[in-house]
């Protein structure tokens, strides 16, 4: 896991803050920037995968079941799965505050 | 040693690029900087210089072309003046951020409008704050040794930081002088390959450039003038190797006749030479005159300036550009910033003086010190010299 960007101090960053390691994206978590999150009514959901093609944030995965699940540690809620959605099955719900 | 040579002084650089065997040359055409880019294009087309020539369509692309051949580890140059600079603005802060020792001949000209192509510093003091080393010289040898010095200092692991050579146009760049050359076995013994600490490279992969939250953007501004104020002890350390090798000095401030001086004067750039002959005619009449020459720009030489200032009783600075509408020369309100808190410190005077080419012969300067040693009531703050007034 990376450093938080508030525990570097300025000697702690590499010349010109080049990052020299590479993909380490994905430890950012960015799902806290969502207002709502996508739930799915599994018994309309027909496995189609439409939302996981359109997620502009790669943010869902296949499950096991076969079902498609938005990882929340990087879901931004944008709808997009929603309003693809064939079947209607996904459901924009408020986060609580 | 090497061989003397008369030879412009633009071609004297672009021979010291050359030299210095740099990988990429990006560039625009804009006078006064002309010939030394279109000699290392000569260069490179007849086969002499093993380069890749990069002509773009602006200045900001010549900017931004180092930056990415810098960034896969090359070694780059480029040179601009005035307008150019101006254009390359924005991604003279990105190189400087991102560490990539680019070097810069920047020729200095004057800013437009009204249109302008000859000689002052407008240019390089609206870029102070860029983030770069900034280095002045005042003659064709300097010129040459400067180049090839910046790219040794840039590229070192302790600096890794682009450094900008300042050459006053026309009445430096474009006359003939005799220049010492080194040989190029010399120059390779001087300035090894370059070897880049991060590059862009598949086996490798980085991420350069990245964005920082306010979390993370004070401390990497913090870390880069740390690094550029840390630079000052490695730009001596390769100083003194230059003069062992050429046995040339130079220093951050350097200085002329200064020992019993009573009255210093301080300038940048080739009117140093003109400095010298004031100093010179003014000491034939007994007075106690000697001339401080700002080598180095940025990292600014606070300890030296403090030392070298000590015994003097008034210190007048010469600027090159006008700060307009705020307090004078920028040099002139840098140094009198910087003596401020000292306990004894000079009475520090401004002068702007050749703004747009404007000859200044050494009469005006003698004429400036002499309104200082006598006294003469200032009515402002800074004089600008030789402008015509009504009445």
């Amino acid at each position: 896991m990376a450093k938080q960007m508030e525990e570097y101090a300025w000697e702690d960053l590499t010349v010109g803050c080049v990052i020299i390691e590479p993909g380490n994206a994905r430890e950012y978590k960015t799902g806290d920037w969502r207002s709502q999150r996508p739930v799915v009514d599994k018994d309309q959901c027909i496995k189609c995968g439409v939302c996981w093609v359109f997620c502009p944030d790669a943010a869902i995965q296949k499950a096991a079941d076969g079902y498609y699940v938005a990882n929340l540690e990087y879901c931004k809620g944008c709808g997009i799965c929603a309003r693809e959605c064939l079947t209607g099955c996904i459901t924009m719900v408020e986060e609580e505050k | 040693m090497g061989k003397r040579v008369g030879i412009e002084v633009s071609l004297a650089v672009a021979e010291a690029v050359k030299m210095a065997n740099v990988d990429c040359i990006a560039a625009y055409p804009i006078t006064p900087q002309t010939h030394i880019v279109e000699h290392l294009s000569e260069l490179v087309a007849d086969g002499h210089l093993d380069a890749e020539f990069i002509p773009v369509e602006s200045e900001h692309s010549a900017m931004s072309v180092c930056i990415g051949t810098q960034a896969v580890g090359a070694r780059t140059f480029t040179s601009t003046s005035a307008q150019g600079l101006a254009l390359m603005h924005e991604l003279l802060f990105i190189a400087s951020s991102m560490r990539f020792p680019i070097v810069m001949a920047v020729v200095n000209r004057a800013l437009s409008a009204p249109l302008n192509i000859w000689n002052d510093h407008s240019d390089i003091m609206a870029s102070r704050d860029c983030g770069w080393i900034q280095i002045f010289v005042d003659n064709g040898q300097q010129a040459y040794d400067q180049t090839i010095c910046a790219f040794r200092i840039g590229e070192d692991r302790r600096v890794l930081l682009p450094v900008a050579i300042n050459i006053d146009g026309f009445s430096l760049s474009h006359v003939v002088e005799a220049v010492e050359f080194l040989s190029q076995e010399e120059v390779n013994r001087f300035l090894p390959p370059y070897q880049p600490l991060y590059r862009m490279h598949p086996d490798q992969p980085v991420t350069m450039g990245a964005f920082a939250m306010p979390e993370l953007y004070m401390e990497t501004k913090k870390a880069h003038n740390v690094a550029l104020c840390n630079s000052l002890p490695i730009i001596k350390e390769v100083w003194a190797e230059w003069q062992e090798l050429t046995g040339r000095a130079y220093a951050p401030l350097e200085e002329y006749c200064l020992a019993d001086a009573e009255i210093g004067i301080l300038a940048a750039g080739s009117i140093c030479e003109v400095v010298m002959e004031a100093v010179d005619r003014l000491r034939s009449q007994g007075k106690k005159v000697g001339l401080l020459k700002l080598r180095l720009w940025r990292p600014f030489p606070f300890p030296e300036l403090r030392q070298m200032t000590l015994g003097l009783k008034k210190l007048v600075v010469i600027d090159r550009a006008l700060s307009t509408g705020g307090p004078g020369g920028p040099v002139f309100s840098e140094i009198r910033s910087a003596l401020y808190d000292q306990e004894k410190h000079p009475q520090v005077f401004g002068f702007i003086a050749g703004l747009g080419g404007r000859d200044v012969p050494p009469e005006q300067i003698m004429a400036a010190v002499d309104s200082v040693m006598h006294g003469v009531e200032r009515k402002e703050e800074y004089y600008l010299l030789g402008v015509r007034e009504r009445g």
